[in-house]
C-alpha cells in the first residue's frame, strides 16, 4: 500500500548503511530457510519493523514446535530501506543467493510491484501482508492483506446505512498515489450505482508528506454544511494523518457531525496522535487489536512477551495490527501447505496452499482461496478509542471473499471468477 | 451483509426515546437519585433494553441523571459485577459519587457509537440550556442550533422565555427558526425566513434554498412574501459567508507563513547571516521538538497539575537543547570549515544523518505523541464553518514574539553589532578587536536555539519523529533564499507571502498543484532576481 516521500532520505540511508543479510541462528544443513524483506530503516521502517518482528515471532513459535517437515525454520532479514529498486535486489539475493522457499514481505505497493519481476522470473514464493488496491494477481505472490471489496467498500456501505449516520454526500480524500487514486475510482464508481450524484463526491489529494490542512478542512466543512449529512472516506497516507487529524479536531469537525473513515490509520499509526479529540472517527480493517477470542489473547501475548525479551524499543506499550495479523496467517498458510505438499518446491506449494484454513486472531477461520491467491477476510468497522485503541462497532458475519480485479473498474467484467 | 449487533436494528429507537426523556427531564428535575431498576438494565440489558434505560433515567432527571449521561457520552459508564459504576481518572465510583474499591481494569466500559453520541449530545445541551452557568448554556445553545429538530420546539420555546443573555437568546432563536420553517402558518414561516436571515451559516442557506425551488413551474413555497424574504436572506447570508471565508483563508496563510518564518528565521541566521549551509537545520527543529516531548513528560510525571503549561517551559528547554547541539556543530566541525560551502554542506548533511538516527535509538523509530494543551486545543468560531484554531493563532503570536528577540538581539545588542560586523567584514571585524571565531559560536548557537523554538512550535501542530526535519529544510531554505540571504526582514516578507499566496491557490487549484505552481514561482523568481527579495547593501568580505 504505502509509499512515503523522502527519497532523498532513503537514498542516503541506504548508501550509508552497508544493508547486508543478516542470517540468524545456526547454518546448519537441514534448516528451512525464509526470507523477510521489510524495510528497517528509511521512512518505511515505522511501519514495517513491526512486520519484520512479528515474523521472526512467528518463526520462533514454529520452530518450538517443531518446526515444518521435521525442519526448523531459518529466517533471513534483510533490510531494502525503504528504497524501492533495492526491494527487487535484495529479492533476488534471497531466492537466488540465500536459496529460500519463501519471502514474507513488502508493505508499499510500489515495492511489490518492484519485486513482482523478480519472483515471476526466478518462480519464488512472496506473501504480501498489506492490504492494496487490487488490480493485480501474480502466480509466484500470495495476498493476504484485504483486496478493495473486504474494507473500502464494506466501510462505505456502513456509512451509509442508517447505524453509520446514513451518509448522502462523500468526501474521498488521499495522498498522491496509486493506492488512493485507484481506490478512490473503484469507490466513486460504487457510489454512483448506489444512486450518489456526481455534486455530491468531492474528490481531494495531498502531496506526500503534507502537513498543512487548513484549506481541506476548510473545503470539507464548506461541502459538508451543503445539506446533506456528510462522511470523509481517507486514504491520507502515513505521517500526514498526524495534522490532518490535529487539524480536524480544532477545526470542531467532530465525528458525530463528519465521520471520518480510515484505510490507513490503525493501532500502530495512532500512536503518534494525541486520540483524544478523534474520539468516534472510524477505521475499517480485517483485524483490530480489541478482538476479544482466546487465539487473539493469544497472539498479543506472544508479541508483547516477544518484544520484552528481544528488546523492541518501547516494548511495555507495544500494540498489534491488521498487517501483523496478515504477516502471522500468511506464514501459517505458508507452513500448511508445505506440510500438505510434503515439499517446499514452488509450484507444489502452490498447488497445496488454495482452500487452506487457519483460526486467526481476528476470530474467524480464514480460508486461503482455491483460485485467486487472496484470503478470505472478515470486515471490522472500529470507532476510535480515547486510548488509540478501536471499538468495533460492525462486522461481517463470516469472512467475505476477495474481488482483486473489482468490478467498478471498467475492463474487469470478464475476470470476475478469478 | 447483515448487521451482527442487536443494536443495528434498534437504534433507531433512541432519538425519539431521548427527545421523550428530555421533555419529561425537564418537566420534573425534583428527584435526585437514578432510579435502581433502570440503571441494573443498562447494566445488564440488550441495547434496546438500554435505552429505555436511558429514558428512564433521563425521566428522572436531577444531577445524577445528568452525570450518567456524562459518563456514557465520554466512555466513562461501565458495569462492575452488575452494577453500574464511573471510572474517571483511575477510580472508580457509583453513580452517586461514592468510591467503589475495585480495580478500573475490572470496569466493563459500556459502548456507544457515533449514533448514541449524537443523540447524547444533543440531549446534553437540552438540558444544558437551564444551566446556570451561561457559558454552558451558550454551548448548549449552539449544539441545539446545529442539530434543532421538532422534538426540541418545547425546550427552545421554554428556552425563549427564560433566557435573559442576548447572545444566547439569538442563537436559541436561529435554532427554533430552522424548526419554523416547515410550519404550516405562513406568518411563522415568514418570521422563521427573516430570522434565519442574521445566520452566518451555509447549512441555513441550504435549508433556505428549496424555498426558491420551483416543480413543474409552480413555487414549492405558495407564498409570495415568504420567497422574497427568503431571497434576501440567503443573499445576507452569501455575503456573511464569503467574507468569513476570505478571513479565514487570509488567516490559514499568515499562519502558514507564521510557521515557515518559524522554521526558516533560525536558517536566516546561520545560512542568510553566516554564510553556512546547514543541512542538519532540519534536524535542530527535531532536536527543539524532542526537547518539548522530553518536557512533557517531565511534567506528566512530576507535575501533573501544571501539565497544560509544559508548553511553556518547552520554550526554554528547546532553545537550550537545540543550541548545545548547535556549539558542539560548529566546535568540533563547522570552524574548519567556513569559507567551503561544498564540504560543509556535506559535513552537515552527515550531520543531519547522524542526528536523525540518534533520535531513533533514543526515542524509538515511533513518531512520539505530544497532546495540545487543553488552552490551544478548539478554536474561535468566526462563523460557522471558519474556526480560528488556538494552537494557530497562539503560534503566529509566538512567531511574532520570537522575530522581535531575533530583531533585538541583532540590532540592540553587543553580540548582535559583532555578528554584523563580522559577517560584512571579517578580517576588519578581526582587525579592531572582534573575537570573530567566538562570536561565529555564539552566532550560531543562536541561530540554532531559534531553529529548537521553530520545533517547539511544529511539534504542536505537526509530527515529532525522527524524520520530521527533512520535510522543513526544503522549505526552509526557500523562504530564506527568497527572502533575500543575509536579511530578517526578507525572511519575513518570503514566509508571509509564501503562506498566503499557497493558501489562495491551494483553495483554487487543490495542495498538489499549488505546491508545483509556488516552486514554479520561486523558480522564475530567483532567475529574476537571484539576490531575493531584499538585496544586503555593502559587501561580503567572503565573497
Amino acid at each position: 500500500m504505502q509509499t512515503r516521500r523522502n527519497f532523498l532520505k532513503a537514498l542516503t540511508l541506504s548508501a550509508s548503511i552497508a544493508a547486508i543479510g543478516v542470517p540468524f541462528g545456526a547454518q546448519a544443513a537441514d534448516t528451512i530457510k525464509v526470507g523477510v524483506l521489510h524495510s528497517l530503516s528509511g521512512t518505511m521502517a515505522i511501519s514495517e519493523t513491526a512486520l519484520k518482528n512479528v515474523a521472526l515471532m512467528t518463526i520462533e513459535e514454529i520452530n518450538a514446535n517443531g518446526g515444518v517437515l521435521g525442519k526448523k525454520l531459518e529466517p533471513v532479514v534483510v533490510d531494502p530501506a525503504s528504497n524501492w529498486p533495492l526491494f527487487a535486489e535484495k529479492a533476488r539475493q534471497l531466492i537466488s543467493q540465500d536459496k529460500v522457499a519463501a519471502v514474507f514481505g513488502c508493505w508499499t505497493s510500489v515495492s511489490r510491484k518492484s519485486v513482482n519481476p523478480v519472483f515471476k522470473e526466478l518462480n519464488g514464493l512472496l506473501f504480501y501482508p498489506v492490504q492494496y488496491e487490487g488490480e493485480e494477481l501474480e502466480k509466484n505472490v500470495f495476498y493476504t492483506g484485504a483486496a478493495p471489496n473486504q474494507q473500502a467498500i464494506p466501510a462505505v456501505e456502513y456509512l451509509m446505512s442508517e447505524e453509520g449516520g446514513g451518509a448522502k454526500r462523500w468526501v474521498l480524500l488521499g495522498t498522491d498515489y496509486v493506492y488512493p487514486r485507484t481506490t478512490n475510482k473503484i469507490l466513486r464508481a460504487f457510489l454512483k450505482s448506489k444512486g450518489v450524484a456526481e455534486a455530491d463526491i468531492m474528490e481531494d489529494y495531498t502531496p506526500f508528506g503534507h502537513s498543512d490542512y487548513q484549506t481541506i478542512i476548510a473545503n470539507i466543512k464548506k461541502f459538508a454544511s451543503e445539506g446533506k449529512k456528510t462522511a470523509v472516506v481517507s486514504t491520507i497516507n502515513g505521517d500526514s494523518n498526524v495534522p490532518f487529524y490535529k487539524e480536524l479536531g480544532n477545526a470542531g469537525l467532530k465525528a458525530t457531525d463528519v465521520p471520518v473513515v480510515a484505510f490507513s490509520v490503525g493501532e500502530e499509526e495512532l500512536r503518534g496522535v494525541d486520540t483524544k479529540p478523534l474520539v468516534g472517527h472510524l477505521a475499517a480493517w480485517n483485524y483490530f487489536m480489541t478482538v476479544k477470542n482466546g487465539e487473539n489473547d493469544a497472539f498479543i501475548k506472544k508479541y508483547k512477551d516477544w518484544a520484552k525479551k528481544n528488546g523492541v524499543p518501547n516494548a511495555d506499550t507495544v500494540v498489534t495490527n491488521d498487517p501483523m495479523e496478515a504477516t502471522y496467517v500468511g506464514i501459517y498458510m505458508w507452513k500448511q501447505a508445505v506440510e500438505k505438499a510434503k515439499s517446499t518446491d514452488t509450484d507444489k506449494v502452490i498447488a497445496a496452499i488454495g482452500g487452506q484454513t487457519f483460526k486467526a486472531p481476528s476470530g474467524f477461520t480464514l480460508t486461503m482461496d482455491k483460485t485467486n491467491h487472496h484470503l478470505h477476510k472478515p470486515v471490522l468497522i472500529g470507532e476510535v478509542r480515547a486510548d488509540g485503541q478501536f471499538d468495533v462497532v460492525w462486522q461481517t458475519k463470516s469472512p467475505i471473499r476477495a474481488q482483486p480485479w473489482s468490478p467498478f473498474i471498467d475492463g474487469n467484467e470478464g475476470k470476475q471468477g478469478l | 451483509m447483515k448487521r451482527t449487533s442487536p443494536w443495528a436494528q434498534r437504534a433507531w429507537l433512541i432519538l425519539p426515546l431521548l427527545a421523550a426523556f428530555l421533555l419529561l427531564a425537564a418537566a420534573g428535575q425534583a428527584r435526585a437519585a437514578v432510579d435502581e431498576g433502570a440503571l441494573q438494565q443498562l447494566a445488564t440489558g440488550d441495547f434496546g433494553a438500554r435505552i429505555a434505560a436511558i429514558e428512564a433515567i433521563g425521566a428522572g432527571g436531577g444531577e445524577e441523571a445528568r452525570r450518567v449521561i456524562a459518563a456514557l457520552g465520554a466512555g466513562e459508564l461501565g458495569v462492575l459485577d452488575g452494577r453500574v459504576v464511573i471510572v474517571r481518572d483511575g477510580r472508580v465510583t457509583d453513580v452517586g459519587g461514592a468510591v467503589v474499591e475495585a480495580a478500573p481494569d475490572a470496569v466493563d466500559l459500556l459502548r456507544v457509537n457515533n449514533r448514541v453520541r449524537r443523540a447524547l449530545a444533543t440531549a446534553n445541551a437540552a438540558l444544558d440550556l437551564s444551566a446556570d452557568d451561561a457559558t454552558r448554556r451558550l454551548a448548549a445553545a449552539q449544539t441545539l442550533r446545529d442539530n434543532a429538530s421538532e422534538t426540541l420546539l418545547p425546550v427552545l420555546e421554554r428556552a425563549l422565555e427564560s433566557e435573559q443573555d442576548d447572545a444566547i437568546r439569538e442563537i436559541v432563536l436561529l435554532a427554533a427558526a430552522k424548526v419554523n420553517l416547515n410550519a404550516d402558518d405562513p406568518a411563522k414561516r415568514l418570521k422563521a425566513v427573516t430570522a434565519l436571515g442574521e445566520s452566518s451559516d451555509p447549512a441555513v442557506k441550504a435549508l433556505l434554498e428549496p424555498f426558491m425551488a420551483q416543480d413543474n413551474g409552480t413555487w414549492r413555497e405558495p407564498d409570495a412574501l415568504v420567497r422574497e424574504a427568503a431571497a434576501a436572506s440567503i443573499a445576507a447570508i452569501e455575503r456573511r459567508v464569503a467574507v468569513a471565508q476570505n478571513i479565514g483563508t487570509v488567516f490559514s496563510g499568515l499562519s502558514l507563513g507564521s510557521i515557515l518564518l518559524l522554521a526558516a528565521l533560525g536558517l536566516a541566521i546561520t545560512y542568510g547571516v553566516m554564510g553556512v549551509i546547514n543541512m542538519a537545520h532540519g534536524e535542530l527543529l527535531m532536536v527543539g521538538a524532542y526537547a518539548t516531548f522530553v518536557v512533557q513528560g517531565l511534567f506528566r510525571a512530576h507535575l501533573p497539575e501544571w501539565v497544560d503549561w509544559y508548553v511553556v517551559a518547552a520554550i526554554p528547554a528547546g532553545f537550550l537543547a537545540a543550541a548545545a547541539v548547535g556549539v558542539v556543530m560548529e566546535r568540533s566541525v563547522l570552524r574548519f570549515l567556513y569559507g567551503r560551502p561544498l564540504e560543509s554542506l556535506l559535513a552537515t548533511w552527515g550531520i543531519s544523518l547522524v542526528l536523525i538516527q540518534a533520535a531513533r535509538v533514543v526515542f524509538g523509530p515511533q513518531n512520539v505523541e505530544l497532546a495540545n494543551p487543553v488552552w490551544m486545543s478548539g478554536g474561535v468560531e468566526l462563523a460557522a464553518g471558519v474556526v480560528l484554531p488556538w494552537n494557530r493563532i497562539v503560534i503566529l503570536g509566538f512567531a511574532a514574539f520570537v522575530l522581535f528577540l531575533v530583531w533585538l538581539m541583532m540590532n540592540r545588542t553587543r553580540l548582535g553589532m559583532f555578528v554584523r560586523a563580522v559577517t560584512q567584514n571579517r578580517a576588519m571585524a578581526g582587525c579592531v578587536g572582534v573575537p570573530t571565531a567566538r562570536v561565529d559560536t555564539l552566532a550560531f548557537a543562536i541561530g540554532a536555539g531559534i531553529a529548537g523554538l521553530g520545533g517547539v512550535a511544529l511539534s504542536q501542530i505537526s509530527n515529532v519523529g525522527p524524520a520530521m526535519g527533512t520535510g522543513y529544510i526544503v522549505d526552509s531554505f526557500m523562504v530564506v533564499v527568497l527572502g533575500g540571504v543575509g536579511q530578517l526582514a526578507g525572511a519575513v516578507w518570503a514566509a508571509m507571502g509564501l503562506g498566503i499566496v499557497s493558501k489562495f491557490l491551494e483553495g483554487w487549484a487543490g495542495a498538489v498543484i499549488a505546491k508545483i505552481l509556488v516552486l514554479v514561482f520561486i523558480i522564475a523568481f530567483i532567475q529574476k532576481r537571484p539576490q531575493g527579495i531584499f538585496a544586503l547593501k555593502g559587501r561580503f568580505a567572503d565573497n
